[in-house]
């Protein structure tokens, strides 16, 4: 399938250019809409971008793997983002993510986000979630879930499955 | 609109306008005074403040670096420059405060929140000051040395023992100058990816990469072609090219010799031969007009690298991936390496070199005048030509070169694909546009004209003067290098030497003479050209020349007028430039 932006999106992007003195530092705004579009930033998305800004594609490639907030793959249905600084860490979100993970048959030793083959599920570590005080907590999609137990974990999954 | 005002080369002389005095500054390195200029060209030749660095260098002293360099533009990124200095102390008037002794008190740099702690600044980036001292050895400065070695080396691995680059490695070098013997890391190093396949050319070594940005400099800002960056963060910095093994611009193995560590390497050259083995000899490069400067590296007799040599007035420090691997064809098999004459019964004979030169000298002292012709090769060094210009002029011979052309870069490659085209030019074996005679040639044989033929160095059947007409020829007299139809059809073929086996000049493009010198060997019985050809040009006029490469080039001088007053020492490693 070939790359296409809508229209309506490359045209709010062609104007958000004009607010910068250099075409290039529009370049993370770029990506934030891409990503917010397609879900991912694609090889594709790249060379567009950095065709829209005069610029040459390992120059927005740079960006896009110095921000882990950006993704070169697609995730899956349901984003799992266990909390693994220190108030979550020391109430348990290593045992919680591996439990995540041997659960859902994906590498509980892995570091970096993993999605499962039939692409219902991502599951990741992140930094502070902001909510120490009810730690272990979970980001799931856009629900932040708190004290997350194993039985919290279990119906996380079980929402996860039906999505 | 007026026309642009053209060199002329019967105007006298003018004397060129006394350059504007220099304004200079008085700074100190290492306890001695220095005067040196304000300003001093960028890498890009524009005048910009010296740097601390620059300084030093005048002043004697070598401050190690890896990430800057002289022709890129500067990052200030490796650290490895950094130096402690001083600056005159000012008082409240802004005057100098003295010494009790009268001389300048001089502030060291320190940090601002602790006094205590010397403050080291980047001499590769910092401008110099008047009055400034540079302490480019203090007990700091070598501390600060020590640190930054420490941390480049904390994930590099030691694998020195199979690194190519080991022995010029500046890592290596600064680990064994500046270094700390030990290491106190004792965690787990980081590990990247191994062996990436960059290019076509070149393969990448990320754990042996110290970040320097040298290689995406050059090819952004030299070669134009904004290939490489840095990519994912922190400990997992790594160079990549957006497309894997796309980097494929006709300059990419300038970084491999750009890059101070073992992290970009030539699939060319790697695994082949450790450094310190090579002989290096100053030779050119004979892919185009341009010249590049080279340096060959060659061990028993093979040629294992060529690599660009520092010219300013012709190739900088860069040279092309083309040229650079042009190189195999010096050691290829099927060089000819025998003196052969067609025999009485049409079969090719091997013969003695002193037979072959008897036998040439009787073929063109017989040759009744205007019935020779000459096709020499603008590949062929200006001594060569000059002897056998000698001979044509000796024979009333019609004479002509073979063009070649190729597409031209914006960068260094030329049009013109041979070497020594001006040389031919200024010789006279030719006129502006080769291959103007070529025709004639052509028609003089086919109408039974011109019955000699003497080939140097080309295929003439590639050039409108095939095989049925080389068959009316009573004789064919060929010298060349490799095998092709014209030395399949000689009637005498002299076995002649690459420029990698001799000495000699080419005059480039614009006008530069250069010499190179000899790396390895000619095979078999093949010769240096200029030395038989010396030879026939004794039998054949009795003037007797000289015998070596510098007393011909002497001699050339005194007949040629556009080498007039050079001498083949004035030359140089860099050439001269001659009126073309």
């Amino acid at each position: 399938m070939s790359f296409s932006v809508p229209a309506s999106l490359e045209a709010e992007l062609d104007e958000l250019t004009t607010h910068y003195p250099v075409q290039r530092s529009a370049s993370l705004m770029f990506l934030h809409a891409l990503q917010e579009h397609f879900g991912y930033i694609s090889k594709d998305a790249v060379e567009w971008t950095a065709r829209k800004l005069g610029l040459q594609p390992i120059n927005v490639y740079e960006l896009v793997t110095f921000y882990p907030m950006f993704r070169q793959e697609p995730l899956g249905k349901t984003h799992i983002k266990v909390c693994r600084t220190l108030s979550c860490s020391l109430a348990g979100s290593a045992e919680l993510r591996e439990r995540f993970c041997t659960r859902l048959g994906l590498d509980p030793h892995a570091h970096a986000s993993q999605t499962t083959p039939d692409g219902q599920f991502t599951v990741e570590f992140v930094e502070c979630l902001a909510s120490c005080g009810t730690a272990p907590v979970v980001l799931v999609n856009e629900d932040l879930h708190h004290k997350v137990g194993t039985a919290e974990a279990d119906a996380i999954l079980k929402q996860g499955q039906k999505a | 609109m007026s026309a642009p005002a053209a060199p002329s080369s019967t105007a006298a002389p003018v004397p060129a306008p006394a350059a504007p005095p220099v304004e200079t500054m008085t700074v100190m390195v290492n306890g001695k005074t220095v005067q040196v200029p304000k300003t001093l060209p960028d890498w890009q030749g524009k005048p910009a403040p010296t740097t601390m660095l620059q300084a030093a260098k005048i002043a004697g002293v070598d401050i190690p670096h890896y990430c800057y360099h002289d022709k890129l533009p500067i990052a200030g990124n490796c650290r490895m420059c950094l130096v402690e200095f001083g600056t005159p102390m000012m008082g409240p008037d802004r005057k100098p405060v003295l010494n009790e002794d009268g001389t300048p008190k001089i502030s060291r740099s320190v940090l601002p929140y602790e006094p205590g702690t010397p403050r080291g600044a980047i001499a590769c980036a910092t401008p110099i000051s008047p009055g400034m001292e540079i302490y480019a050895d203090s007990k700091a400065t070598q501390q600060m040395r020590e640190s930054v070695l420490e941390s480049l080396l904390i994930n590099h691995p030691l694998d020195c023992t199979i690194c190519d680059q080991a022995g010029e490695c500046k890592l290596q070098e600064y680990s064994v100058q500046h270094g700390k013997a030990d290491s106190q890391f004792v965690e787990t190093k980081v590990h990247k990816p191994k062996a990436v396949d960059l290019g076509p050319r070149i393969v990448l070594d990320d754990e042996r990469c110290i970040l320097c940005t040298r290689c995406i400099r050059f090819t952004r800002d030299i070669a134009g072609d904004d290939a490489l960056g840095i990519v994912n963060r922190g400990s997992y910095n790594t160079i990549s090219a957006f497309e894997p093994g796309k980097f494929d611009n006709n300059y990419t193995l300038n970084t491999v010799d750009l890059c101070p560590v073992g992290a970009l390497t030539s699939k060319d050259f790697r695994f082949k031969m450790r450094v310190w083995f090579l002989k290096e000899t100053k030779s050119l490069c004979t892919s185009c007009g341009t010249g590049c400067n080279i340096t060959i590296g060659s061990r028993e007799g093979v040629i294992h690298r060529y690599e660009p040599r520092e010219n300013d007035a012709v190739n900088g420090p860069w040279m092309c991936d083309s040229g650079r691997l042009n190189y195999r064809w010096v050691g290829r098999a099927d060089r000819l390496k025998q003196v052969l004459r067609t025999s009485a019964d049409g079969t090719l004979q091997p013969i003695s070199w002193n037979a072959a030169i008897e036998s040439a000298a009787l073929i063109l002292t017989q040759a009744p005048q205007g019935s020779v012709a000459f096709v020499v090769s603008a590949r062929q060094t200006n001594e060569e030509l000059f002897l056998l210009k000698k001979l044509a002029t000796h024979t009333g011979a019609l004479t002509d070169a073979v063009p070649r052309e190729g597409e031209p870069d914006r960068l260094l490659v030329s049009e013109d694909r041979n070497p020594n085209s001006n040389g031919v030019r200024l010789i006279g074996m030719a006129f502006t546009e080769f291959g103007f005679n070529l025709t004639k040639i052509a028609e003089g044989i086919a109408q039974g004209r011109i019955k000699t033929l003497v080939v140097f160095g080309e295929d003439v059947t590639q050039v409108g003067i095939g095989p049925e007409l080389l068959t009316k020829l009573d004789a064919l007299i060929v010298s060349d290098i490799l095998p092709n139809a014209t030395t399949a059809a000689a009637s005498l073929l002299l076995p002649g030497a690459a420029h990698a086996e001799k000495r000699g000049t080419f005059v480039n493009i614009k006008g530069r003479l250069q010499k190179f010198q000899k790396a390895v060997e000619a095979p078999g019985e093949a010769r240096p050209e200029w030395e038989f050809l010396h030879e026939l040009v004794h039998s054949l006029t009795g003037h007797n020349g000289y015998r070596t490469i510098e007393g011909l080039f002497n001699q050339m001088a005194t007949e040629v007028p556009a080498f007039a007053g050079l001498q083949w020492a004035q030359v140089g490693d860099t050439g001269v430039t001659v009126q073309i």
